[in-house]
């Protein structure tokens, strides 16, 4: 246990120790310019037109979390259709294709809930 | 698998259908609004245990192994949780209508949220297959944490709910961890299967590791030290009826998961785990009941209390034999009617959103409503577990099992502690009896009445008579007994 | 010492890294949006750990959860965004630090 993980703990030390020694170097050995345009993100680049912190409208939250809600269901589906071929052969293909029926008719309520609270409109 | 096997989850199909049509009732058009949600979430329990009771008859002859490819058990443990939790919900129902009554909130969508942690919690009470187990648990914590936060124009509430929940989905996240470990080592994810691999293999690593992370998990969710700094915050924003839930039913259904896992999926690994178990029982007394004893608000002190209650349910999976498995079934359901009495009583003080939950609230009940004082003293001494009451039942077999198991020093810590309990829980009896109170106006309404007399009822009928609830409990917990290879009637 | 296809050791040490940024993620972060998506990365951990000993035990158990996983990982964001939302409105501030309502 232990010997095997030595490899990954010198790693990390050396790791660290590049980190700080070359931080360090460009401390003492580089000139401290503390001009306006040093401070900036880009410093030779285009000046930024905007903030890159702005704040999000609350809106596109509630977007984004229906979306997923409704988006990730589809990884039911692939495995499901996947199989579907070969698996539905007489009662047992029924059975199947309830089962998926079920899941959509419940993926429907929670539509319908969504629609009817009006959380499409803008 | 086919449309027969569905028998297996009626109750549980039939409940998500009727939450499913509740949650479109108020979208809807007007007509659903003029029937009342209360009724209807009354009968669609009904209806849920009808079913319940109904299977449990049907399925009664076939072979527990097939069922559901071995992913869903309707034994006997099972149906004896869910029948509780049925009850609790109905109660739950009961003690919201003035808080909903208020008009501010819909009750429909917090009667169909309540419906899917019931589902959630039925799930939980019947898996034997982890991914059943979690996907129950997730069901309950995710209507839970929006019910945290059903006061939505409440800070306190929304912040509760954001406690809950970023504590609750990392909890998860760790208890889903050690899930994995536990499948790498073990190559199932079935309970059974789980245990005939341990039985072969021999400690590493890697499982300890599992084991120990969805330990960890299952504390969150019954609140034990050192995962329990979330409970005292929660339930004290939370809406009061929403805190007695989760103080409840939702504790019931992670006991009834933690005795599941560990006496059925475990139990080859007892030594391993029992220690580290002990330690953290022990701290949930300790700590738990020391920091309840400095609380002036009721809510805050019940949810201390519950982190010392999860302590002595611990007590009952650390002993892994058959009288602590009885003892789990026991206490849950006399820890469940005390508390719901107590909490029917919070209620009953509670004049506007979140007064009339200081102990200063207490003062003077015994003149203004003497058999409501009297109730009150009865759910207390239950909680402490004094002799004519049903929690004395409970503790006794838990005590009991943790000293035939070995645990001794254990059990002298559990009496100690619930000793020391006495101390804050006689701080409400003295509020009530010695002390004058100021004429406040507080409302005893019918529901509020029923669900208090319910449970002072069923508190004293099982102290006095328990016969009935300890043959049940060892009918019900027979069949997990047997799958750990306890002798079933050890301790007897 | 390389190899065509990774072993489960390694697959489980970037699982272990990723669970571990999560976790720190989690506590160091005071931001709800981050803490969020430190929670997805647990949960995505796990998931790389079950597929992994999915693949080496030849049984599709582990995958099947693994859906599962994604899809209530999907629903926990919905709950958390939904929660967040609500913060806001009532405190303009997302950050967990400012929520100081209730002692603890």
């Amino acid at each position: 246990m232990t010997h095997t993980l030595l490899p990954v703990l010198i790693m990390m030390l050396i790791a660290v120790v590049v980190g700080v020694v070359m931080l360090a170097l460009a401390w003492f050995v580089g000139g401290h310019a503390r001009t306006a345009s040093k401070q900036e993100p880009y410093e030779s680049g285009v000046p930024s037109l905007d903030e890159n912190r702005k704040r999000v409208n609350v809106r596109f939250y509630q977007i984004a979390m229906l979306f997923i809600l409704f988006d990730i269901e589809a990884a039911f589906l692939y495995p499901w259709a996947v199989i579907y071929r070969e698996a539905s052969t007489g009662a047992q293909g029924m059975f199947l294709f309830g089962e998926m029926l079920v899941f959509i008719v419940l993926l429907a309520v929670g539509y319908v809930y969504v629609w009817k609270k009006k959380a499409f409109d803008f | 698998m086919n449309w027969n096997d569905m028998i297996y989850i009626l109750p549980e199909v039939i409940l998500t259908i009727g939450a499913s049509a509740m949650l479109l009732v108020p979208v809807t058009g007007g007509r659903g609004a003029k029937l009342s949600a209360k009724w209807m979430m009354i009968i669609l329990l009904a209806i849920t245990a009808g079913a319940l009771i109904y299977c449990s008859h049907a399925v009664e002859n076939i072979d527990q192994s097939r069922q559901l490819q071995a992913m869903f058990a309707l034994d006997g443990f099972s149906i004896f949780f869910k029948l509780l939790f049925i009850g609790a919900i109905a109660m739950l129902v009961m003690l919201s209508e003035d808080f909903l009554a208020e008009g501010k909130y819909s009750p429909w969508e917090y009667y169909s949220l309540l419906g899917f942690a019931l589902c959630g919690m039925m799930f939980m009470a019947s898996g034997v297959h982890l991914i059943t187990i979690y996907i129950g648990l997730e069901l309950l914590s995710l209507s839970s944490y929006i019910l945290a936060g059903f006061y939505k124009s409440e800070l306190k509430s929304t912040e509760a709910a954001m406690k809950y929940f970023i504590l609750g989905a990392v909890s998860s996240a760790i208890l889903l961890y050690g899930i994995s470990l536990i499948y790498g080592v073990c190559g199932s994810l079935n309970l059974l299967d789980i245990a005939a691999a341990m039985s072969t293999i021999v400690t590493n690593d890697a499982l300890m590791f599992g084991i120990m992370l969805l330990g960890a998990g299952l504390c969150f969710k019954i609140a034990a030290v050192p995962f329990h700094v979330w409970t005292p915050d929660v339930y004290e924003g939370a809406p009061t009826p929403i805190a007695a839930f989760l103080s409840t039913g939702s504790k019931a259904a992670a006991f009834a998961i933690f005795a599941r896992i560990f006496y059925t999926g475990l139990h080859d690994f007892h030594l391993e785990w029992n220690y580290v178990l002990a330690t953290i029982s022990a701290l949930s007394m300790i700590i738990g009941n020391l920091a309840a004893i400095t609380q002036d608000n009721v809510k805050r002190m019940l949810g201390y209390s519950s982190i010392a209650h999860a302590g002595y349910v611990l007590l009952g999976v650390i002993s892994l034999n058959a009288l602590g498995l009885r003892g789990i079934l026991m206490y849950s359901v006399v820890y469940v009617f005390a508390n719901l009495g107590i909490w029917a009583t919070v209620l009953m003080l509670r004049r506007h959103q979140y007064a009339g939950e200081r102990v200063d609230d207490f003062e003077g009940l015994s003149r203004r409503s003497p058999l409501w004082a009297f109730a009150m003293v009865i759910f207390l001494l239950s909680l402490g577990g004094i002799p004519p009451t049903a929690g004395f039942i409970g503790k006794y077999f838990l005590f009991a099992a943790a000293v035939q198991a070995g645990f001794g020093w254990l059990a002298v810590i559990a009496v100690l502690m619930s000793a020391v309990s006495m101390f804050y829980y006689l701080r409400l009896v003295v509020a009530m009896y010695l002390r004058e109170g100021v004429e406040a106006e507080f409302a005893i309404t019918t529901p509020l009445r029923i669900v208090a007399g319910i449970c002072l009822v069923v508190t004293l009928a099982l102290g006095i008579v328990p016969s009935s609830l300890i043959d049940q409990a060892v009918l019900s917990s027979s069949h997990v007994a047997a799958h750990a290879a306890l002798t079933p009637h050890a301790g007897r | 010492m390389l190899e065509a296809v990774p072993t489960t050791e390694a697959y489980l040490m970037l699982s272990g890294t990723l669970f571990a940024i999560g976790l720190v993620g989690v506590i160091i972060r005071r931001n709800m949006i981050t803490v969020l998506m430190a929670i997805e990365l647990m949960m995505n951990a796990v998931n790389i750990n079950l597929v992994a000993f999915s693949h080496r035990f030849a049984s599709l158990e582990g995958q099947i959860f693994t859906i599962f996983i994604i899809t209530v990982a999907a629903g926990e964001a919905a709950v958390g965004l939904a929660i967040i939302i609500q913060l806001y409105r009532l405190k303009s501030t997302i950050n967990v630090d400012e929520a100081r309502e209730l002692n603890g």
